[in-house]
């Protein structure tokens, strides 16, 4: 008796907790993964966020909770904000998706935005950043630039997304310097600035002069200006604080445009589930300042590529190419479909080393 | 001048009390921080001790509490039986992980045949899989004489390799687009740890770690083991004279607590996580020696600290979220806690005492 009637008042309140809030401000929830000052991946979120709050003022409160790890704990902070009376949700990590489904399905009127998945459901979308057209800048640049021919990359985990990054800046620094090789390290982390450190130090150690990091802190570049003469790029956010050595340029996630985008259309009810997926041409990867220590010719060459990405006059992935193993993937003047690029799980040809099983 | 003094005998009174006092000497300072960072002390309190439990949406947190502090519980409970013997198994972590993963993988082999005996056989192999892990520093302590601290930390570093492995390797979605996870068993009804009554929280873990307590209680007080588990703890030599083989109590303490942190990672793993990835283990096995040495070691100690502990994870979220309080902060919290409690114990052997400097 006593709990059939606690879970209808638990009923009750839901419905109540998702109901009744449009009518005054917009709350906005974001769950991160990192800590908001990681100089990375959600500190740019973080950034997303605040932009929603310059651009809509006192017409939208937003919440956050940083450090959340993926799984059950993930699921309770959504939960949590669902029933605050949270409108829109944005989860931004890749574990968050089954747990973004699963508070989804008991919160039909809070939407969700659940950042580099796959699933959607009626109030989720998923949204994700072609990173890898700014990982063919870098590969530009990185091939250039690298006496020793050695360039270091540090893995996170490995999934598509970082696959793609590494094939693509592989692709691009072999295409301007047929002799690069490079030097993969999985950290198996997103953030975690001692892992990244060594993986940074290993790297230098082997040789290499140019690091690229698919990690959020910005532990190897200080490893890197310890070393001397050895170049970096930001991740995520634009670390500028390391440039003009050993930071060359960066790849920076701009998330504001997107978070606004969906903030309004919450607003206004003409929120609908997306599969968004944008590079350099809209605007939500961005590529920071060439620093001075990179010769003009080499800036002209890499500014150059990024205009054409932006433009959809060049794709990252055209044929002709082959995978690691020598068999043919896409012929002369082909591009890479949608659907291959999502789930990539091999390496071009010319990369040495597995990628781990 | 200020001297401390060891007293002849422990104090029971400070045995009792210091956890209490450590919780309120948390809240004291703790609650000076909050106020330093600029919210109010009062609400922060409130809303980490009093929301979860009281507040409005309680009805979502207590069950919350269940799940968080179940696998805590279960963690703690085997732990204790080796702390009080001196036995130092600092590796649950990584006998959580192998007890999801052998759990997980026997369930995952039976996919997609929907059988009652599949859970069974999973908790079984959960449980078989922590003890193994556990057994591995126990055989080298026995017949080599390692530090079992060390090993057994040291292998939670390889079960976390093993973790990533199987989530990228063997264990993976071959539906999930080739990204990293295995299957998720919430949707495989017959391997899933569901909730036995919805909305209550109450999974088998929960249970599983409720008759760990009275298991534990029972084992301490009433059965040979226990009474040798105590004894050497107490007295290493007079256990050895009184016939206690230290061999045969290493295997024991460090084979139970193994399989009971396997445990945990199994009704994880199938219930509240679902599937095995690679960032699945969040530290249990590790809190939950924070959480059987804020229960003195005691299994009822040890409930009631796991309760504590999951309040404080539960309502320092519930903090950020409603008052921006930073990770950080939150943390520093929970590590003030253990801290206090460690502090205070001096108190418990020794008493402070005010004397002259003698004259030399």
């Amino acid at each position: 008796m006593k709990l059939t009637s606690l879970l209808a008042s638990a009923a009750m309140v839901l419905g109540l907790a998702t109901g009744a809030v449009a009518q005054d401000k917009t709350k906005v929830g974001f769950v991160y993964v990192g800590p908001v000052g990681d100089g990375g991946w959600t500190y740019e979120h973080n950034q997303g966020r605040l932009a929603v709050e310059a651009e809509f003022g006192d017409k939208v409160e937003t919440v956050f909770v940083e450090n959340v790890a993926e799984g059950p704990d993930s699921e309770r902070v959504m939960t949590q904000m669902a029933l605050n009376g949270a409108d829109l949700i944005f989860t931004t990590s890749f574990g968050y998706m089954d747990p973004t489904i699963n508070v989804a399905k008991k919160f039909p009127n809070v939407k969700f935005e659940h950042a580099t998945g796959y699933k959607t459901a009626p109030n989720v979308s998923v949204y994700s950043a072609r990173f890898y057209e700014g990982r063919a800048v870098q590969g530009t640049i990185a091939g250039r630039m690298t006496k020793s021919n050695i360039v270091g990359y540090i893995g996170s985990y490995p999934i598509p997304e970082v696959i793609r990054g590494i094939n693509s800046a592989y692709i691009h620094a072999k295409k301007v310097n047929p002799d690069v090789q490079f030097k993969i390290v999985w950290a198996f982390t997103w953030f975690d600035p001692a892992k990244e450190a060594d993986a940074a130090k290993v790297l230098i150690e082997q040789g290499a002069d140019v690091i690229l990091q698919h990690t959020d802190s910005t532990a190897p570049q200080a490893a890197a200006k310890n070393a001397g003469n050895v170049i970096t790029f930001g991740q995520a956010s634009d670390m500028g604080e390391y440039a003009p050595m050993p930071r060359v340029s960066s790849i920076i996630d701009n998330w504001a445009p997107y978070y606004i985008e969906r903030t309004r259309a919450v607003m206004d009810g003409t929120w609908e589930t997306v599969n968004t997926w944008n590079g350099i041409g809209q605007g939500m990867v961005g590529i920071g300042e060439i620093s001075d220590a990179v010769p003009a010719d080499v800036k002209a060459e890499a500014l150059a590529l990024k205009a054409a990405i932006a433009s959809g006059e060049h794709h990252p992935f055209t044929g002709p190419l082959n995978k690691q193993d020598g068999s043919a993937w896409l012929a002369e003047g082909e591009v890479a479909d949608d659907g291959t690029l999502a789930g990539m799980n091999f390496f071009v040809e010319g990369i040495t080393g597995d990628i781990p099983q | 001048m200020i001297r401390l003094e060891k007293r002849p005998q422990p104090s029971q009174a400070w045995s009792m009390a210091t956890p209490l006092v450590a919780v309120l000497a948390t809240m004291l300072f703790g609650g000076l921080l909050f106020g330093l960072l600029g919210t109010n002390p009062f609400l922060a309190i409130e809303t980490i001790f009093w929301e979860p439990l009281f507040g409005e949406f309680a009805f979502y947190y207590r069950p919350q509490l269940l799940v968080k502090g179940a696998p805590l519980v279960l963690i703690a409970i085997g732990l204790s039986l080796g702390f009080r013997a001196g036995i130092w198994n600092i590796g649950a972590e990584g006998q959580y992980i192998i007890g999801s993963l052998t759990g997980a993988g026997v369930g995952l082999a039976f996919y997609p045949l929907e059988a009652w005996y599949i859970f069974p056989l999973m908790v079984i192999a959960g449980a078989f899989g922590g003890w193994a892990w556990a057994t591995i520093p126990a055989i080298l302590k026995v017949r080599f004489g390692t530090n079992e601290i060390l090993v057994s930390l040291m292998l939670v570093y390889v079960a976390e390799q093993f973790l990533a492995s199987m989530s990228l390797g063997l264990l993976k979605n071959p539906e999930g687009f080739g990204f990293p996870g295995s299957r998720n068993l919430q949707q495989y009804a017959s391997a899933h740890n569901a909730e036995i009554v919805t909305g209550t929280g109450m999974h088998w873990g929960v249970v599983a770690a409720l008759i760990a307590v009275i298991f534990a209680y029972v084992l301490l007080n009433r059965h040979m083991l226990g009474f040798q588990i105590r004894l050497t703890g107490a007295a290493p030599r007079a256990a050895r004279f009184s016939g206690v083989r230290p061999a045969r109590l290493i295997l024991m303490c460090l084979g139970i607590s193994g399989a009971l942190a396997g445990l945990a990672g199994l009704f994880e793993v199938a219930g509240p996580a679902g599937q095995v990835s690679i960032d699945f283990n969040v530290g249990y096995g590790f809190t939950a020696i924070i959480v059987a040495f804020l229960g003195r070691l005691h299994p009822v100690g040890i409930l009631l600290a796991g309760a504590l502990m999951a309040l404080t994870y539960i309502g320092g979220e519930i903090a950020q979220g409603q008052l921006g309080l930073p990770a950080a902060a939150i943390q520093v919290f929970q590590g003030m806690l253990l801290f206090f409690l460690l502090a205070l114990d001096l108190l418990t052997n020794y008493r402070v005492a005010w004397r002259k400097p003698e004259v030399a």
